[in-house]
């Protein structure tokens, strides 16, 4: 109970900061309707409106998809780890994935073509290569 | 004209000139001097308050990575350990567990000393481990306590953010918040690592630091075994026409055992008569390099506290035997998180490495001494 409460309170967004976020958007609308009324009488004031106002979405739409970001940074990512069972006899390979017992060098069953112990040559995980790309300088 | 009136009339066309006529720039150059002013009385202020929202966000992201850590590891027990009470009580009192190091007044006999202190608190979490999963075989004790170390370690990181954010907001010090502020990155790249390590040693899957034990496994793996001093094995192994002693931490529990008093146990037995030793051994890599990279060097390559590198030192000068070193790249991150598979491909490499400096440093029929160094977790042999 008290674990799901601390959770809660660490994916939590701060009420003063969505509240500024909506005084923003609602001023930005206002501006984008005023901006609409004045385009033929004063299309100068209507620009600088419709800037103002297009401005003001854009700003709580990138603070809100941040504040977002950050809820959903907050989970421990557990990478899916594979292990490769190998037949050191007819070299027979299978990749699987990681299952609790593995280690490096366990003897599994039999090989089903030629009846020689399998075992474990690796264990390890993919680092994704888009997350190899953003670290390559 | 008197002078009272000229004064008004150009304080007035100044003001005309600074602010504008229309009431939209009256107002906007209004705004922008009270920020003006506002920053500069209070700039400082301001800096404070963002950094303070800065590590206030990384704080919550920790105190979340410190529950989970005391959740996985309470999970475990649970699950292995079969006890008939609740474990929880008991990881808190775990997770509080300190260790105060020897007095370094008088520098003569310190390794001696944080030895024992080291060993004292090595059979205390044994202990502690065996405790709370009484169902736990050997390799499973050595992966909880891992696990809890791993838990505890978060716990540090924690309390010690929230000590310099709290402290920081009490004294509304800027150099307080701000010395916490500039050292956050680095902290909470540590604690996401071993956020995802937690699982690791939960699950008994292999990790980055086990490169080094990785590499002694495939060389002794075939050969038979034999248990030295303290929780390593060392297998004979013909290699290149020489005899190699290659010595690893016995897996595949999570272990890192003594390397320095198996090295010099094997040094003893052969009086001396050891032609070169190879370390291997995970190392820091600098930004920019590449994971996995393997590199050369002379030394003993051995992290901790540095009682077995002095172990290992003493023992060679004895003898005057030449100590060798490879190393596998890898950051922090990848050192305690399950092994990527760069640094897997990167054994193969390590093991061509350390051949071909048993074909330059030595000649047929000496004898080698090779230690795979690392936490074995994962690793048979």
């Amino acid at each position: 109970m008290s674990e799901e409460k601390n959770s809660g309170r660490a994916t939590r967004i701060s009420s003063v900061v969505l509240l500024i976020i909506f005084l923003t958007l609602a001023l930005a609308l206002v501006a984008l309707i005023l901006a609409a009324s004045m385009f033929v009488s004063e299309p100068v004031t209507a620009g600088l409106l419709a800037i103002m106002g297009l401005a003001g979405i854009a700003l709580s739409a990138y603070v809100i998809l941040q504040l977002r970001r950050r809820a959903t940074r907050l989970s421990v990512v557990v990478p899916p780890i594979m292990t490769t069972v190998e037949c050191k006899k007819c070299g027979t390979k299978t990749i699987r994935e990681f299952q609790r017992g593995d280690y490096v060098f366990k003897e599994l069953d039999q090989c089903q073509k030629c009846d020689d112990k399998m075992m474990i040559t690796a264990i390890y995980r993919e680092v994704k290569e888009k997350e190899k790309e953003q670290l390559r300088v | 004209m008197s002078v009272s009136t000229s004064l008004a009339t150009l304080s007035s066309q100044v003001a005309t000139n600074q602010f504008g006529s229309d009431p939209f720039t009256i107002i906007l150059n209004l705004i922008f001097y009270v920020i003006f002013i506002a920053f500069i009385f209070y700039g400082q202020r301001i800096q404070l308050y963002v950094m303070l929202r800065e590590v206030e966000g990384s704080l919550y992201k920790l105190k979340y990575m410190k529950d989970e850590g005391r959740k996985v590891a309470v999970e475990t027990i649970k699950e292995i350990g079969k006890p008939q009470a609740e474990p929880a009580e008991r990881v808190d009192r775990f997770l509080e567990y300190f260790t105060i190091s020897p007095q370094n007044i008088d520098p003569s006999g310190l390794v001696w000393k944080l030895e024992h202190i080291l060993d004292v608190r090595d059979v205390r979490f044994k202990d502690e481990v065996k405790m709370m999963a009484p169902a736990a075989d050997d390799t499973q004790t050595n992966n909880l306590e891992n696990t809890l170390e791993a838990a505890m370690a978060l716990n540090f990181i924690y309390k010690v953010i929230r000590h310099y954010y709290l402290l920081g907001k009490k004294t509304l010090s800027l150099y307080v918040i701000m010395q916490i502020q500039m050292v956050l990155p680095l902290i909470m790249k540590e604690a996401e690592a071993y956020a995802s390590a937690l699982k690791a040693f939960a699950y008994g899957q292999p990790i980055g630091d086990g490169a080094g034990a990785l590499v002694a496994g495939k060389l002794m793996h075939g050969n038979e075994t034999r248990k030295v001093p303290k929780d390593c094995v060392v297998a004979t192994v013909s290699l290149e026409g020489r005899t190699a002693f290659v010595i690893k931490a016995e897996g595949p529990g999570g272990n890192v055992g003594k390397p320095g008093d198996a090295i010099k146990q094997i040094i003893e037995e052969n009086e001396g008569k050891i032609a070169t030793i190879i370390m291997i051994d995970a190392a820091a890599k600098l930004e920019g390099e590449d994971v996995g990279e393997v590199a050369e060097g002379v030394g003993a390559a051995i992290g901790g506290p540095g009682v077995d590198q002095f172990k290992i030192e003493e023992s060679i000068l004895k003898y005057h035997i030449p100590i060798n070193a490879v190393i596998v790249k890898e950051d922090i991150g990848d050192a305690v998180s399950p092994l990527r598979k760069e640094i897997f491909d990167a054994i193969d490499k390590a093991i061509d490495r350390v051949k071909q400096v048993i074909l330059e440093r030595t000649k047929e029929g000496d004898k080698v001494i090779i230690a795979g160094i690392g936490n074995t977790i994962g690793i048979g042999q």
